[in-house]
């Protein structure tokens, strides 16, 4: 199972090792969540959508809204991965002198479909390309992934409310679970729970899956293309700061930048786990 | 007696008439397709409507998402809730992105009448015009409602404008030489003593007050000032120096819009005496449109007060 998916743990390894390190050279940005939605979006990029780096305004591509806005250090290494802009350029990242913004920005960074950044908006716009696909009469596939924190905002709910309305099988969510928000457990912030229930009472279909296993992730995404009639939510749970041991499960990861010496060790860390994937 | 349209209607009209021309357009609402004047729209196009229910944050993000394949989406509920509740959605996910959607506020100012305070939007025109980018609109009547509906069809990038929900007298089709552009002024009474730069309904009154002020031995030009962002400053600096002094009325708060605009610009261009007519920073009250405006000083007497006021300023020196 894991050596059928093994270039894609290589390229979330590699993105992951690029996001500490862009943000580690910014000082600032948000590795934590960037670090638990890994699997999940280099399943996308590199798997499930379909996108061609050298026509990143394809009408006919796949699109995707990265919700919570605040990832661009999963969303950027990804995207550059992927073919979509230089590795090099992950070196902008937060610099006046370029155009590489701390949120996720459409109009400097190709590939990047929205700008997102304030929470909650970004899966309303998922839903307006989804209908623009049922109007234009296209069969692309709109992804979106969320915060389990972000989920607190209310248009989130509106903006549920109106995918189901409009029978949008053509949007499928990702509500990244990782537990943690910058004052702490979800559980405790807001509690979201019974998750699966409230997202089935708002018209969505539902799978929850293990956001680090890869079986899972690409079974989810094959479900969800297979579901008419409605949008489907995929409840992922993560490990906030995935891969980088003192990072893993701790809210004040959420937006801190390593220092170097905890940098060479999520370097050393992520470098091994390299190593080990590809022998 | 000129035809009385609201430019609700007129909007809502041009909606329909245009719909075949531009077959990119489509109209969202929120649970307000009556009131908006959507309606006709929704009957003759319903698979290019979507009504989102009580829900404008997420119109705004669902139409922005539109934008980006291809579509020309034009949101519509009142000005308080497309420039208020929705101002933070418009502001990031419709302005910074640049894209092209259209959000239009009906029932703007204090002649939404008996409502109240809560549905007197009278702050949009400085909310919406404190964003980067962002194209402010206000037409005073029916025929320029039409107008402005069709240019912003065919104007790519943000754009907020606002309707009124009375209706008013169609004044700028019998006006020789009226042309209607985004950004650009149009004159409607020439005049040498006094310029009254107006904005939406309050237009007809600034030709009422131009017209009492005549009978006093007073020339005062009017401009209709429809857009309120980007500022026509060619003719505003053309006001200053030629008539020496200028009287703002808009049917909004004097923070922030049209009058703060006119001053802004005329403090960094060409100082001269500016009197800004409207709502004195106060919330509006429930009542019958005509008497809430009149209770609010909005009225053609007191714009030809506000032109007295600033001549005399002229002699001051301070």
């Amino acid at each position: 199972m894991e050596n059928k998916y093994q270039a894609l743990a290589v390229n979330a390894t590699k993105a992951r090792l690029l996001a500490v390190q862009m943000v580690h050279d910014a000082a600032s940005g948000h590795p934590g969540g960037s670090l638990s939605c890994l699997d999940v979006l280099t399943t996308l990029y590199f798997h499930v959508m379909k996108v061609d780096p050298k026509n990143p305004q394809d009408p006919d591509r796949d699109r995707f809204v990265m919700s919570k806005g605040h990832c661009s250090p999963a969303l950027y290494p990804t995207l550059a991965l992927r073919g979509f802009f230089p590795v090099e350029r992950l070196k902008e990242f937060r610099s006046i002198d370029a155009h590489m913004s701390g949120h996720v920005e459409m109009h400097y960074i190709p590939g990047v479909d929205m700008s997102t950044g304030s929470l909650g908006q970004g899966i309303s716009t998922a839903v307006g390309m989804a209908l623009g696909g049922k109007l234009n009469k296209k069969d692309y596939r709109v992804y979106a992934i969320l915060g389990d924190g972000e989920i607190a905002e209310g248009q989130v709910w509106e903006a549920f409310m109106s995918a189901a309305k409009y029978k949008l099988d053509n949007l499928c969510a990702v509500i990244d679970v990782n537990g943690l928000q910058i004052d702490g457990r979800t559980a405790d912030v807001m509690p979201s729970e019974p998750l699966d229930k409230k997202c089935e009472a708002f018209g969505w279909h539902v799978i929850k899956i293990d956001g680090h296993n890869y079986d899972e992730i690409v079974k989810a995404f094959e479900e969800a293309a297979a579901t008419k009639g409605q949008p489907t939510v995929i409840l992922a749970k993560t490990v906030k700061g995935k891969g980088v041991s003192f990072m893993e499960n701790d809210a004040g990861w959420h937006g801190k930048a390593p220092n170097d010496e905890q940098m060479a060790q999520a370097k050393a860390e992520l470098e091994a786990k390299l190593k080990e994937l590809e022998g | 007696m000129a035809e009385k349209i609201a430019t609700r209607a007129a909007y809502g009209n041009a909606l329909v008439e245009l719909a075949e021309k531009y077959p990119e357009l489509v109209v969202f609402d929120a649970d307000l397709a009556g009131a908006t004047m959507t309606k006709g729209f929704m009957k003759a196009y319903p698979d290019r409507f979507f009504d989102m229910g009580i829900a404008e944050c997420n119109m705004v993000g669902v139409a922005a998402g539109l934008s980006t394949c291809g579509k020309k989406p034009f949101v519509n509920t009142f000005a308080m809730f497309a420039a208020g509740r929705a101002w933070e959605q418009v502001r990031n996910t419709v302005c910074y992105p640049r894209l092209n959607v259209k959000v239009i506020g009906s029932h703007g100012g204090l002649s939404v009448g008996e409502d109240g305070a809560t549905h007197q939007c009278i702050e949009d025109f400085a909310i919406m015009r404190a964003i980067p980018g962002m194209t402010v609109l206000c037409p005073c009547d029916g025929n320029e409602m039409r107008l402005a509906t069709e240019a912003l069809l065919n104007y790519e990038g943000p754009a907020y404008m606002r309707l009124g929900r009375l209706a008013v007298e169609t004044v700028t089709d019998s006006i020789d030489g009226y042309t209607f552009e985004i950004g650009k002024a149009s004159k409607l009474a020439e005049g040498k003593d006094v310029t009254i730069i107006a904005t939406g309904m309050m237009v007809q009154m600034a030709l009422k007050a131009a017209e009492a002020l005549k009978a006093e031995g007073i020339s005062a030009r009017v401009l209709d000032m429809h857009t309120i962002k980007p500022l026509d400053e060619a003719a505003v600096l053309a006001a200053a120096k030629e008539t020496g002094c200028i009287v703002t009325t808009e049917e909004a708060n004097v923070l922030g819009g049209l009058g703060a605009a006119v001053c802004e610009y005329l403090a960094e261009a060409c100082p001269v005496p500016v009197v800004r007519h409207g709502v004195n920073d106060e919330f509006g009250r429930s009542g019958k449109a005509e008497k809430v405006l009149a209770a609010y000083d909005l009225t053609p007497e007191k714009i030809a007060e506000c032109a007295k006021k600033a001549i005399s300023l002229k002699k001051v020196s301070c």
